[in-house]
């Protein structure tokens, strides 16, 4: 164990390390982007496309039928789009465990790679959403301030401002987006997860989803400048944090005096 | 005349040489003042408000109360450009580019917080110890007003920095304006100078922050510590206290340095937790727009009761003449804090009508010998509890994974159902504990001996109360009251009662008040009791000679086992006098 450590720390093994890395990254980036048209993936990668099948089949037909038309149990999914695969699957919502209010994220099973061809799968069935290419990703450009906009008219009603997440009716929820990573929020943005609303191109273009990406972000790593955050759900936290700290110990502080007294 | 006081007057003596105040601070600097911590509870109110004045005039040096739209340019990044009003802008400048500006934010938020927590802690305190009775009403309307102002002055501040939280609350308080019948629309539109926003609001809400309301705190609470001062304060009960003295330490300097040094502990942590514990963090919440509202909205948890009111009610709506009456909205925002108000300012009078004493009180009531008072008090806890919970409905749900319906359905059921069991509950308890204490007073405590005689019987040796407890359970017998008497329809000369309605209704109010109060034992019961119990010989007394009559007073024996003569509410002992109830 104490070997292996040591031998990481080597900076020839380290950098053996990075390269793997990106090897990996880019192998995984080349499968999703040629996953990406629907038409382009049908004839160029059909091994992808029957490997899909086959999980498909295999994890996913009990509710969503044969032939992805859809059941009792589950809503078609010709059309979706592989956008909607990959968020679905790879947040853990999909497939769905129990029969709940909303599909709960949970680790999943899958592979990145498995996860791409049902995608393609799903994606050949008919045209809808892809998942988005590593430059729509890429918000290294992106207006936080423009975001923090779009964010607050769009979102905000249901993820809160802070991005704590909200509830909704009948045990439904706006899931909190401090773990979310920028392709599930493109993601979610482009397919519209179940109660939430689907922000297409042309509501919100390409610059303005990086916008959104690139505040909430900065929301998730931008430290409290007030201190201890409270878990920025507002007066709820600071009103508890006032009774059950503050005058809890004003009155212990009280009883003290009082008791000194004697 | 002891060290302390002898400080007392050198310090007075200084002073008149200077000021020649020696008749009335002579008096004044060696007044006493009694001691428990509960009595601290107001002070820490006092303190927090002398720090939210302070910090407040800090902020007014930078705060710009207009709505002005302007496009930030300040050193918070994920806002630069976005337009905004200048109040908005300028609590963005106090926080990220006045120096020491978020600290002193904070800190003002925080005490004025802890104003109003500290505030509600010191009425429950004086409302369970009875320090409302008389001559103390007319203190506690004060004070009652001046937990309403500390809700204005709170509210309006929150409102001030126009950000999407501050925004959401005031459209909320417009709605409510718009909900009175027939005079809503007209009030909404005079307040807010004419559509929501507007441009005018927040300059008007700024004179009423910073200064009208502000100023009246700073009257009614001088005028609350006068009153104080000059009817003397209460004091529980204890060795050598009584109605008609004060024991207690003088205020120079024993009393100065403890409130003294409490001030600087209550200081002290308002400014470290200004400086280390976010709160309201506007540049999160964003600028306000009318369009714009975010989940997770919430008011301060002073306003969190009238915001779940509002959040439980159900969905009530009239239409007369072509007009919407929005039930929903007026009666859970005006209606209800119209009434806890109405009900809580007048409660003095009200209990002091309904048990017909008009007797003077300068010692506390301990809150189980006034059970039903207590059960009160605690059911209005459960209500606001609740209520308040209703407020974060939302927060609940997603934190414990509930159904935000549930939880309003629940409420709405609970507001009603809960409260009144809390009530039964509570006095339920004040009775056995004011049992108990009639048995430690005849019988004093158990010491936890077991004693064998020599027939063969075990029996638990009782020790006598010691001064001081004697003292405290005795004060029962000062709190004691019987029912009012039934009013007669025709009276001795054959004069018919004309108040013979309100008198019964009065009468029966008094029955429910005291019925179930413990009988305390007469002063020589206890006299008796605690002379046998510390009278050891009385060990080998023969067991078993007491009287099985139960209305008859048993003679003490054996320091223990007394198990004739029950202790009495005021309702057996009525029952058993042929009274009916
Ligand atoms: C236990 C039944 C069940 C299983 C198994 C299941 N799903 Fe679902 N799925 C659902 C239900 C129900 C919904 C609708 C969710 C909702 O909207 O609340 C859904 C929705 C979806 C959606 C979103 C559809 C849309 O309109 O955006 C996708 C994509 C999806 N599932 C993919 C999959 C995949 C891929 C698998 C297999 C790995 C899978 N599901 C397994 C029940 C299931
Ligand atoms: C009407 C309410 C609503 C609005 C508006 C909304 N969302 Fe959502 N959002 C939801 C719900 C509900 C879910 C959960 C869906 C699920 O679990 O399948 C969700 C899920 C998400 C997720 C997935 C989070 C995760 O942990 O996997 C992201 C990311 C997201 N939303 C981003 C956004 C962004 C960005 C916007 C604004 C452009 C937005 N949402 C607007 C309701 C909303
Ligand atoms: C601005 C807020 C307030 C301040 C600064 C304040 C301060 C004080 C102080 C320092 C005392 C003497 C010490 C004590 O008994 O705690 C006192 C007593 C008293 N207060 Fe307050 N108080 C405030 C609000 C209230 C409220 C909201 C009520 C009730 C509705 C109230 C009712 C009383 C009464 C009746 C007394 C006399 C108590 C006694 O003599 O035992 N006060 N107040």
């Amino acid at each position: 164990m104490k070997g292996l450590v040591a031998r990481r720390r080597n900076p020839i093994v380290a950098s053996m390390l990075l390269l793997a890395a990106l090897l990996g990254v880019g192998g995984v980036y080349a499968v999703a982007t040629t996953a990406a048209p629907a038409e382009a993936v049908a004839t160029s990668d059909q091994t992808a496309i029957d490997e899909g099948k086959r999980l498909y089949l295999e994890g996913c037909s009990s509710c969503h039928g044969l032939n992805a038309q859809g059941t009792s149990n589950g809503p078609t999914l010709i059309g979706v789009g592989a956008a909607a695969v990959h968020f679905q699957v790879s947040t853990g919502r999909m497939p769905m465990a129990a029969p709940a209010a909303q599909a709960p994220e949970k680790p999943t099973d899958y592979t990145e790679e498995e996860v791409s061809q049902m995608a393609a799968y799903i994606a050949s069935l008919g045209p809808g959403p892809a998942i988005p290419t590593a430059e729509q990703l890429d918000y290294s450009d992106a207006d936080i301030a423009e975001g923090g906009v779009l964010f607050r008219i769009n979102c905000a009603q249901c993820h809160q401002a802070a991005g704590g997440g909200g509830a909704l009716t009948n045990g439904k929820y706006a899931p909190s987006l401090m773990e979310a990573t920028p392709q599930e929020i493109y993601e979610a943005m482009l397919t519209g997860p179940q109660n939430m609303p689907v922000f297409g191109d042309g509501t919100l273009t390409v610059e303005d989803k990086q916008a959104i990406i690139a505040y909430v972000m900065d929301l998730q790593e931008a430290p409290s400048p007030g201190g201890l955050a409270l878990g920025r759900l507002g007066p709820v936290s600071e009103g508890l944090f006032l009774w059950a700290g503050v005058m809890a110990a004003f009155v212990g502080i009280a009883v003290w005096i009082g008791i000194k007294a004697r | 005349m002891s060290t302390t006081e002898k400080v007392g007057e050198s310090v007075a003596t200084y002073v008149d040489q200077r000021v020649g105040s020696n008749r009335f601070l002579g008096r004044s600097l060696k007044k006493v003042f009694p001691d428990h911590w509960s009595f601290m509870l107001g002070e820490i109110a006092l303190y927090s408000f002398i720090i939210v004045l302070l910090t407040g005039v800090f902020l007014t040096l930078f705060y710009k109360p207009s709505m002005v739209e302007v496009v930030y340019d300040g050193s918070y990044v994920p806002l630069k450009g976005v337009m905004m009003s200048e109040a908005y802008a300028s609590t963005l400048d106090i926080s990220f580019d006045v120096r020491g500006g978020l600290l002193i934010r904070q800190m003002h938020h925080w005490a004025a917080l802890l104003f109003i927590a500290a505030m509600s802690v010191h009425m429950f305190r004086v409302f369970f110890t009875g320090a409302f009775r008389k001559p103390r009403e007319f203190n506690w309307v004060i004070g009652i007003s001046l937990i309403t102002l500390g809700l204005g002055a709170g509210f309006s501040g929150y409102s001030l920095p126009d950000d999407l939280l501050s925004g959401t609350g005031l459209q909320i308080a417009r709605g409510i304006v718009q909900a009175i019948p027939i005079v809503g629309t007209w009030g909404a539109f005079l307040l807010f100078d004419g559509e929501f926003p507007g441009t005018e609001f927040i300059s008007r809400l700024y004179g009423v922050h910073i200064l009208l309301i502000p100023g009246l705190i700073l009257a009614l609470v001088t005028v609350h510590l006068m009153m104080v001062w000059t009817q003397k304060h209460t004091q529980f009960p204890g060795p050598g206290r009584t109605n008609d003295n004060v024991v207690g330490y003088p205020l120079m300097p024993i009393y100065m340095a403890k409130a003294g040094g409490f001030f600087f502990v209550v200081f002290g942590v308002t400014a470290l937790i200004g400086g280390l514990v976010s709160i309201n963090p506007i540049w999160i919440f964003g600028p306000y727009t009318p369009d714009q509202v975010g989940a997770g909205s919430q008011p301060d948890w002073y306003i969190g009761w009238l915001d779940g009111a509002l959040r439980i009610f159900p969905n009530i709506e009239t239409v007369l003449f072509g007009y919407t009456i929005s039930w929903n909205i007026f009666i859970p925002s005006v209606i209800v804090p119209g009434i806890v108000f109405t009900v809580a300012a007048l409660y003095p009078f009200l209990e002091a009508w309904v048990t017909g004493d008009k007797r003077d009180h300068n010692l506390l009531n301990r809150p189980r010998n006034a059970p039903t008072r207590t059960g009160i008090g605690v059911m209005a806890i459960t209500f606001y509890f609740l209520l308040f919970i209703g407020g974060g409905n939302d927060i609940i749900a997603i934190t414990f994974d509930l159904s935000i319906n549930a939880i309003i359905w629940f409420l709405r059921i609970a507001v009603i159902v809960l409260p009144p069991i809390a009530f039964l509950v509570t006095r339920r308890i004040c009775i056995g504990l004011q049992r108990r204490d009639r048995e430690k007073m005849l019988h004093g405590y158990e010491s936890g001996r077991i004693l064998r005689l020599p027939h063969g019987e075990f029996i638990e040796v009782h020790e006598p109360l010691s001064l001081k407890e004697r003292a405290v359970l005795e004060s029962a017998i000062e709190s004691y009251r019987a029912p009012l008497p039934a009013p007669e329809k025709v009276d001795a000369n054959g004069v018919a009662n004309k108040h013979y309605r309100r008198d019964m209704i009065r009468y029966k109010l008094s029955r429910w008040f005291y019925a179930d109060d413990i009988v305390p034992p007469t002063r020589q019961e206890i006299e008796a009791g605690q002379a046998h119990v510390s009278h050891d010989a009385a060990l080998e007394a023969p067991l078993h000679e007491y009287d099985e009559d139960e209305t008859v007073m048993v003679p003490f024996h054996g320091g223990v086992l007394h198990t004739a003569g029950e202790p009495a509410t005021n309702r057996e002992q009525l029952e058993e006098r042929g009274g009916n109830l």
